[in-house]
């Protein structure tokens, strides 16, 4: 337990001839100026180190590590904000899209109506047309029918007249079945 | 005398043979050279531990902050984190215009926490348990704060002494025992300081004077254990209270009305 | 015999430590029961903890300072 043995010549007032303390080893008076020496020797060091070193650079850190952190806290605010904006115009743009494609079906509904519709007509006009023309034809067949009808009608009526031996008049038989034709 | 019992006691006994207590023997003071006698400048084990207290502080404040980091690793994070822990401390309890005098309490603190836990080091030589460096840690705290008192408020301060809200008569009074445990603080400072780490120690050491006997040195060793860990508290707790001390008598420099 | 005389007054003293510790118990207690109470406020009383805590102690301490200048000094 005890440390080394000084020898006893050499030890002082608070130590005893076996090598330790005579009393309280802290009231011991002539070992105080060498610790208060010593003391504030080491004290002005810490201070200096402390004052002039490593306070100046652990506040200038922290100070730097609050201005990283508000940095990124602004950064992160406005990539938040920009990602929100985003988020409005892509859905804008989806909102936009589907009213574009509407517009358009639409548009080609109506269009695709209107060449329906045209086509229709020009399919009417073109049967009218046709009809009329048919109609004409089957006029001028008819009155060409009646033509015929009439002279043949005449030349019967003359051969008939001549086999009968009567021998008519050409003229005065025609006038007797025009006659006859339009009664 | 007791000295002259205790003497005779360890003669009779021999060292290591039956009960032999020197608990005080740990706070000797020896030069590292040689056998001679202690003189004012002689290097001695109290020049030992202090140097070394000297070199943890530059070790953990100046070395573990060497690499700036914005994210710190584990010695800068110890570093700020004694930094933020003294200058809240000083923030709090002194008030905003504490913070100039923050350098001054942070060199208290960085000391004597290191002198604590370097003397919880076995074979080590605790500078905290002498009185001769507590008393000049209180009396450096009590005259720094009087003269601060005085500076700043000239006779003003010794309002701290006259309480102003208590009733007329009862003044006097008050300022009697208000200057009485003025004067009582630099004492009180030291000692409980001392004392915490000199009967810590001594306490560890007796139950070690008990481990030479074999029927009950499981429960000396136990014993030791267990008064080690609440001596590592201690070590801790005493640097704080001495540092919140020293922002409370700075608080009453700064602002001495009631 | 005044040696004997020192080292019962030691033992006296030594009483006092205890009493000491009845002290650190109070603060403590008084502080966990308050706390209890209205844990928002705990935090920031720490500091008034310690320092009780630190002047309850500091008077047994003198108390074991004194048992020490008896066993050692007189």
């Amino acid at each position: 337990m005890a440390e080394e043995p000084i020898a006893q010549e050499l030890a002082s007032a608070c130590i005893g001839p076996d090598g330790s303390a005579i009393g309280m080893p802290q009231l011991c008076g002539e070992w105080v100026g060498n610790q208060v020496f010593w003391l504030i020797l080491t004290l002005v060091a810490i201070y200096f180190v402390l004052s002039r070193v490593a306070l100046p650079r652990i506040a200038a850190i922290l100070a730097e590590r609050q201005g990283t952190i508000s940095n990124d806290l602004a950064k992160a605010e406005d990539l938040k904000r920009q990602a929100e904006e985003a988020e409005k115009a892509y859905e804008k743009a989806l909102v936009d899209a589907r009213a574009e494609a509407q517009r358009i079906a639409e548009e080609t509904r109506a269009e695709i109506r209107d060449e329906v519709a045209k086509a229709q007509e020009d399919a009417d006009r073109q049967i009218a047309a046709k009809t009329a023309e048919s109609e004409q034809q089957i006029a001028a067949i008819r009155a060409s029918a009646l033509e015929n009808v009439e002279a043949v009608a005449k030349d019967t009526a003359e051969a008939f007249m001549g086999a009968l031996g009567l021998g008519a008049d050409r003229a005065e038989l025609d006038g007797a079945v025009d006659q006859r034709l339009k009664g | 005398m007791a000295t002259e019992t205790h003497g005779a006691e360890a003669a009779g006994h021999g060292e290591g043979g039956g009960l032999v207590f020197h608990p005080m023997d740990q706070f000797i003071v020896k030069p590292l050279f040689g056998d001679g006698a202690v003189g004012i400048f002689t290097v001695t084990n109290v020049t030992l531990w202090l140097a070394l207290a000297v070199l943890c502080v530059i070790a953990l404040m100046v070395l573990g902050t060497s690499r700036r980091g914005i994210v710190p690793n584990r010695m800068q994070s110890v570093a700020e984190l004694a930094y933020g822990f003294v200058y809240k401390m000083v923030e709090d309890v002194a008030g905003k215009d504490g913070v100039k005098y923050f350098p001054y309490i942070m060199t208290l603190f960085m000391f004597i926490v290191f002198a604590n836990f370097l003397g919880l080091l076995p074979m080590a030589f605790t500078t905290t348990s002498h009185f001769a460096v507590t008393v000049v840690l209180a009396l450096a705290v009590f005259i720094a704060v009087t003269v601060l008192g005085f500076l700043k408020h000239g006779a003003k301060f010794l309002e701290l002494f006259w309480v102003s809200s208590a009733p007329l008569a009862l003044r006097p009074v008050l300022a009697l025992i208000e200057v009485i445990s003025y004067f009582v603080r630099p004492v009180s400072h030291s000692i409980r300081l001392a004392g915490n780490l000199m009967a810590g120690h001594a306490v560890i050491k007796v139950f070690a004077g008990f481990a030479a006997i074999a029927a009950v040195s499981p429960i000396s060793v136990l014993a030791i254990t267990a008064m080690y860990g609440l001596e590592i508290l201690v070590a801790f707790i005493q640097a704080y209270v001495f540092t919140i001390l020293t922002c409370v008598y700075l608080k009453d420099a700064l602002h001495p009305h009631h | 015999m005044e040696g004997e005389l020192a080292h019962i007054g030691a033992g006296l003293a030594g009483l006092g430590c205890g009493l000491a510790a009845l002290g650190v118990g109070n603060v403590a207690a008084n502080y966990l029961s308050g706390a209890l109470r209205n844990p928002s406020a705990a935090a920031s009383q720490t500091a008034t903890l310690f320092i009780g805590i630190a002047f309850a102690e500091a008077l047994g301490i003198f108390s074991f300072l004194v048992a020490l200048l008896l066993m050692f000094a007189v």
